[in-house]
């Protein structure tokens, strides 16, 4: 339920600015390529490595501005944390740390906005907090944003990336799995339509509820995507995996996505698919 | 029986334990007969689950049962009962059909975990979790767990979205496996005996939670026979008490009901 490799992350917006004298802040490795690139030139390419065209993991912020129009995000009021069901002593501390560094509450973010004037529920999730790990506050704000598009007639749009269930807490975070799915069966019986979109990496217990379960399952190129995680899939079968596995593209040859999406065509195509719902029963 | 004295650990032993009965070996006791069906239909009939039709009296059931082998040769046609998605597929066709004949559907949970196979991935075993408790979460019909022995992450709890969650008093139910959650959280999986007690995965603690409804007793005996025929004997009385008060109820209750214990999982605060 994790995954294996954790590759380097765009820097935070708060680290932006905190780092701006320190020359060595400038400059990012890509992860790829292992060149090292300009921070500027990476953020003005979509947080796309100039270099070889790899895609770095983008802050919640950075991707809600990509994709939603200007001044139009409107976050849900729904401020919640964990009561630490498990009781490990060091994860509070954990949580107060990753608040601080990020600047975000917890691995989602939820509202409305508008895209090219369309106006939608959007989920965003973040790497940068815990692996985007699903507790019981990514699984309570992802159910809540739901009943939002079915209560407002919107529709939803949920940016995954997540390593899966929480392990800090527990069956909990397990049982969130449970809570989104049954969340979507409502939204799917009011006629609501759902796309989901999986960034690298979406994998274990968001990978099998919410993040496979859209009416239109959209994914980044090259994004890692899958249940088990390699390394457990590895010791398992007893031997090393074929290139290309568990990417977007072997997705998509399996048929378990619907398209794969550059990063610079993703705000446009959202909206043609919205385009195209328009006049049902449901919520378009 | 007391088992207080029982450590978390000794109960993820006596869950996995190789002698410990099946869900067929319960399944023959609970049900006046067994008629096992097979396959998805699309890719082939996986053995991890097995699915059928069984009765109690007049009383109809579909029956899904996640079933680990009881030798190591059926062990190896069952997958060591670690489900690969054609599993889950076959499990949604009968719940299907459950909801057109109108029977209540009774499953069994106890797996290590859905299979993390190369094949598994290229067939969409995430997507196949979350369609099966997309399905169990809509269904027209009640729906009634048994945890048994296992019932260990996503793999579990695609068979775990019931009306009731009953869980035998010895049976775990976790996010993972404890070796798997101390290698996540501590990078060391040789410390599963420490991960157990700190995980909350025994009965006592999941009735707590409210993840599950009822703890049905073991009794202590040596004898396995004797042991099977106890312990169904006790879930088949509460399968009894619970079907009959929920044939009062209309097919929208049973679904809001359901609804409802898992839109609450989980408290938290409000800050």
């Amino acid at each position: 339920m994790i995954v294996d490799k954790i590759k380097k992350r765009e820097p935070s917006a708060k680290n932006k600015t905190s780092n701006i004298d320190i020359p060595v802040g400038k400059w990012i490795k890509c992860d790829k390529c292992k060149e090292i690139v300009y921070k500027d030139d990476v953020r003005e390419n979509l947080s796309i490595c100039p270099n070889c065209g790899h895609y770095f993991r983008m802050h919640i912020n950075r991707r809600l501005k990509m994709i939603l129009d200007e001044d139009t995000y409107k976050k849900f009021d729904i401020n919640i944390d964990t009561n630490n069901p498990l009781e490990i002593e060091e994860y509070p501390k954990k949580l107060k740390a990753l608040r601080e560094k990020t600047g975000l509450q917890e691995a989602v973010a939820c509202g409305t906005g508008k895209i090219n004037g369309e106006e939608v529920v959007i989920c965003v999730m973040d790497s940068g907090f815990m692996m985007g790990s699903m507790g019981v506050v990514v699984g309570e704000k992802i159910t809540y944003a739901i009943e939002q598009a079915i209560a407002l007639k919107l529709p939803l749009i949920i940016f995954c990336v997540s390593g899966g269930a929480r392990m800090q807490e527990g069956i909990i975070s397990l049982m969130q799995m449970a809570k989104t799915t049954a969340a979507l069966t409502k939204l799917d019986e009011a006629g609501g339509l759902y796309i989901s979109v999986l960034t690298d990496p979406t994998y274990g217990g968001v990978t099998a509820s919410f993040a496979s379960l859209g009416d239109i399952v959209l994914a980044e190129p090259g994004a890692m995507i899958g249940f088990a995680g390699q390394r457990v899939i590895e010791q398992t079968i007893g031997e090393s995996l074929p290139e290309g596995f568990q990417t977007a593209e072997f997705l998509l040859e399996h048929g378990f996505i619907d398209k794969i999406v550059e990063r610079k065509d993703l705000k446009e195509t959202l909206y043609k698919l919205i385009q195209y719902h328009k006049g049902g029963s449901g919520n378009v | 029986m007391s088992n207080t004295k029982i450590t978390a650990w000794e109960k993820v032993e006596i869950a996995r334990n190789p002698k410990r009965p099946t869900a067929l070996d319960y399944i023959e006791q609970i049900f006046d007969e067994f008629i096992e069906l097979h396959g998805d239909r699309a890719f082939k009939d996986d053995k991890a689950i097995c699915c059928g039709l069984g009765k109690i009296g007049t009383q109809n059931f579909t029956i899904i049962a996640e079933q680990k082998g009881r030798s190591t040769k059926e062990n190896i046609e069952r997958n060591f009962g670690m489900p690969n998605p054609e599993s889950y597929r076959k499990a949604i066709r009968f719940m299907k059909q459950a909801e057109k004949f109108k029977r209540p559907v009774i499953t069994f949970v106890d797996t290590k975990g859905a299979y993390p196979g190369l094949g598994a991935e290229e067939r969409g075993q995430g997507e196949a979790i979350a369609k099966s408790m997309f399905e169990m979460a809509k269904l027209k019909v009640p729906i009634i767990v048994v945890v048994i022995g296992e019932g260990s992450s996503g793999g579990a709890l695609a068979l775990g979205v019931g009306n009731k969650v009953f869980m035998l008093e010895n049976a775990i139910y976790s996010i993972l496996s404890p070796e798997g959650f101390s290698s996540i959280l501590w990078k060391d999986s040789s410390r599963a005996k420490e991960a157990a007690e700190k995980m909350k995965l025994t009965a006592k603690d999941l009735y707590e939670f409210k993840v599950i409804d009822k703890i049905i007793k073991e009794p202590k005996v040596e004898e396995k026979e004797d042991f099977i025929k106890k312990v169904s004997k006790n879930i088949k009385k509460e399968i009894t008490l619970c079907i009959s008060e929920m044939n009062e109820k209309t097919s929208e209750e049973i679904v809001e009901e359901r609804y409802q214990k898992f839109r609450n999982m989980g408290e938290y605060k409000i800050l």
